[in-house]
């Protein structure tokens, strides 16, 4: 009994430990699920990077107007957030079949300079747990979510800016 | 590997010290317990993450407004997503709960449970699915599986799924599933889908500047013949090829569907009572520009005959197989949204414009922070049919338009920013609106004509505090007449928001019904937390998230919503 007791706690430990010490050296990052460009190419999330440096990822909507919202007053700020950070902005449209189609002229139309993906029935949505938009993370650069938000708020992006200057300094956010 | 060096020192403690055996595994092991867990405190062998929504509603009975007694007094929907992660392996499962649904639910959803479960493994190219997931066949014209959690719609598939990506640029996906239905689950369906993308898969065509992506989605459900009467097609089955093309900043989408006979509860008439046997069909079209501060869209679509549930029996929003949403703008103030247009799956030709075009900074219309102007026109009108005396119902043509228009709509949209604080928004909408062939309440409901003026104003009064106000006027000579509204709303970044509104149906005919529908909320942000409470009246009318609308009751009473994410 002793001996199958002492086995069983050794294989629990074992796998514990090549769980743990794998898990040490992999990057996890966000996961890994399939979107659409603004040109409908399928791509792996796995693309959204910045080599090294924070991202920006935000879940929005055409008709979601406080995302419209904060998008275009991120979209005034994000030449000089880049210059001063090398921070990325990236879009993830949840919008479906019905409008899916317009968000490529909608975000021109706007002239936003953002990386724009499309997830029209919500697999990045699901696998990010988001449960309504905007929902914004900051990933840091290793892309692990260090920080989440959502709804917006006037002023929201100052706080942003905050802690992006952190994570791009290298600084824990706590 | 690790773990095979540790089996190996295992057995060779065996073979060496089989006496202190136990007491040295007991000590290693709590010391590489303990190793582990400072050195990854909460790290779990996977990553696990979730969300968090509970809506709680207390009802006061409001006769005025129609908004029905409720005997329990408080009704709440919740459910909560666990998904655990670990590299290439993913597990996940979701529990709702409806004590009671709340109303405007469907009441088929009382209950508790667990609805959603499944594995998910990617081995090299291949991907494996067990248990639950959405899916989407192209645009979704014969196949969508998705959830609008808000709006009571799940039809989640339980099966098996394979999704494989051989090379570069092929994508090839197949499932075997049964489809959610509230806590039940019904239908038999398979699906297989196929796309490739030229440029990617041929090297020749890696450098060609034209992009084109070819796709075919096939779908067939199965359901046995229990009808005395009629012989009904077991398997009925349905595709639709799809085409993209894009090139420099045009981009065409044109996706066609056919579905064979298929008698349901939806096509039945009253010369055929157990559905029509007409075959089918389906076309969406997409052509869209787009350069930086010019953005255009034009889209036509045509339905005829393209229900397609997993149950021929099914009505409502039950086992929606085919997603065929409205071709027109989704309005999200609240005045715009009395009068929203729902598809008609039976039959309908649609077109819809966009334009979105940004005056830049600096030029003569845009000032000094540019003016931002969005104009979008959308049409649906029946089909042109004649009716025939046998069992396919009638005959019709394909795309083309039929006398009766159902739907029209004008929206015009301006955005001004006056200086860095302030901003205002101007919308003037024109609605025709047909109730009777909409709500499907018949001959006797007319045409609605409708003219709606919008103005929004945003001021941001410090760094943290804004205010933002909105007024908006319905003009109409028929239903209820004329509506305003104000809305005011105070935010302070990040966390806090109140908000008040009225809508107010002062210039209805009869004098009684002059009635306000007064709103108060206010809430509380921190991260991904969110807590929220109002009180007040709603009216009762077609509310429509994310492409779908959902008919909601009138009601009166406190409610109480907690959303969180992790």
């Amino acid at each position: 009994m002793k001996k199958i007791a002492a086995l069983f706690l050794l294989f629990t430990i074992s796998a514990y430990g090549v769980f743990a010490q794998d898990k040490d050296t992999k990057s996890s990052g966000i996961p890994t699920v399939n979107v659409k460009g603004l040109d409908g190419a399928i791509v792996s999330s796995d693309i959204i990077t910045n080599e090294g440096k924070p991202i920006i990822l935000s879940f929005w909507a055409t008709w979601c107007k406080p995302c419209v919202t904060e998008l275009n007053a991120l979209s005034e700020i994000y030449p000089d957030w880049k210059a001063e950070t090398g921070v990325k902005i990236v879009i993830v449209s949840i919008d479906d079949a019905r409008s899916a189609a317009t968000v490529g002229p909608f975000v021109n139309g706007k002239g936003w300079d953002y990386e724009v993906y499309l997830d029209p029935n919500g697999d990045f949505k699901r696998a990010m747990n988001v449960n309504m938009v905007p929902h914004t993370f900051l990933l840091d650069g290793k892309r692990e979510v260090v920080n989440q938000h959502t709804s917006y708020a006037p002023g929201d992006e100052d706080k942003l800016f905050e802690l992006v200057k952190k994570v791009a300094a290298g600084q824990p956010l706590k | 590997m690790e773990f095979l060096s540790y089996l190996n020192y295992f057995h060779r403690l065996t073979i060496q010290r089989p006496v202190n055996l136990f007491k040295k595994l007991v000590l290693s092991g709590v010391a590489l317990l303990g190793f582990s867990y400072s050195q990854a405190q909460i790290n779990l062998p996977f990553e696990v993450h979730g969300n968090f929504q509970v809506d709680v509603q207390y009802y006061l009975e409001d006769s005025s407004i129609g908004a029905p007694p409720v005997p329990e007094e408080v009704l709440t929907n919740g459910f909560g997503n666990l998904t655990f992660s670990r590299g290439n392996f993913n597990a996940g499962l979701r529990y709702e709960s409806y004590l009671n649904p709340l109303l405007g639910f469907d009441t088929r959803y009382k209950g508790n449970g667990i609805t959603y479960r499944y594995a998910d493994y990617t081995v090299g190219d291949l991907n494996i699915t067990l248990g639950n997931f959405y899916e989407q066949f192209g645009s979704g014209l014969i196949f969508r599986s998705y959830e609008e959690r808000g709006l009571g719609l799940d039809n989640a598939m339980d099966g098996i799924r394979l999704k494989y990506n051989p090379v570069a640029g092929v994508y090839l996906k197949g499932f075997i599933a049964t489809q959610r239905y509230y806590f039940d689950e019904a239908g038999l369906v398979r699906g297989a889908d196929g796309e490739i993308a030229l440029s990617e898969a041929f090297e020749g065509l890696k450098s060609s500047k034209t992009l084109i992506t070819l796709g075919t989605a096939v779908v067939s459900k199965f359901q046995s013949d229990d009808d005395p009467i009629y012989k009904l097609p077991e398997n009925v089955l349905a595709f639709a090829p799809r085409i993209r093309i894009n090139r420099g900043n045009f981009g065409l989408y044109s996706e066609y569907a056919y579905k064979y006979n298929d008698p349901s509860a939806i096509n039945a008439t009253a010369e055929n009572p157990g559905g029509i046997y007409k075959p089918g069909q389906g076309m969406y079209i997409n052509t869209t520009y787009s350069r930086k501060g010019l953005g255009v869209s034009l889209s036509g679509k045509f339905i005829d005959n393209m229900s397609y549930r997993s149950d021929r029996a099914a009505v409502s929003n039950d086992l929606h197989l085919s997603y065929l949403p409205a071709l027109t703008k989704q309005q999200t103030y609240r005045l715009a949204t009395l009068y929203p247009y729902a598809s008609q799956p039976n039959g309908e030709v649609g077109y819809q414009a966009d334009i979105f075009y940004n005056f830049k900074p600096g030029s003569k219309l845009g000032g000094k922070y540019g003016t931002y102007i969005a104009l979008n026109y959308s049409r649906a009108n029946g089909l042109d049919t004649t009716r025939t005396n046998d069992e396919l119902g009638y005959e019709s043509k394909f795309f083309k338009m039929g006398p009766d228009k159902y739907f029209e709509e004008v929206n015009v949209e301006f955005q001004k920013k006056v200086n860095k604080d302030l901003k205002f928004l101007v919308t003037y909408i024109y609605t025709l609106y047909d109730e009777g062939v909409i709500k499907a309440l018949g001959d006797k409901y007319g045409k609605i004509y409708a003219n709606i003026g919008i103005l929004e104003m945003q001021y941001k009064i410090s760094k943290t505090h804004s205010m933002r106000a909105e007024v908006q006027h319905l003009y109409t000579e028929q239903d209820k007449g004329n509506w305003a509204m104000l809305l005011l709303e105070y935010t302070i970044s990040p966390h806090w928001f109140v908000a008040a509104f009225d809508e107010y149906n002062y210039g209805n005919e009869i004098k009684e019904n002059r009635l306000h529908y007064p709103n108060i909320s206010m809430g509380y942000t921190k991260g991904a937390n969110r807590i929220t409470m109002g009180y007040g009246k709603q009216r009762e009318g077609l509310l429509c998230v994310g492409g779908v609308c959902r008919q909601v009751p009138a009601s009166n009473g406190f409610s109480l919503s907690v959303t969180s994410s992790f």
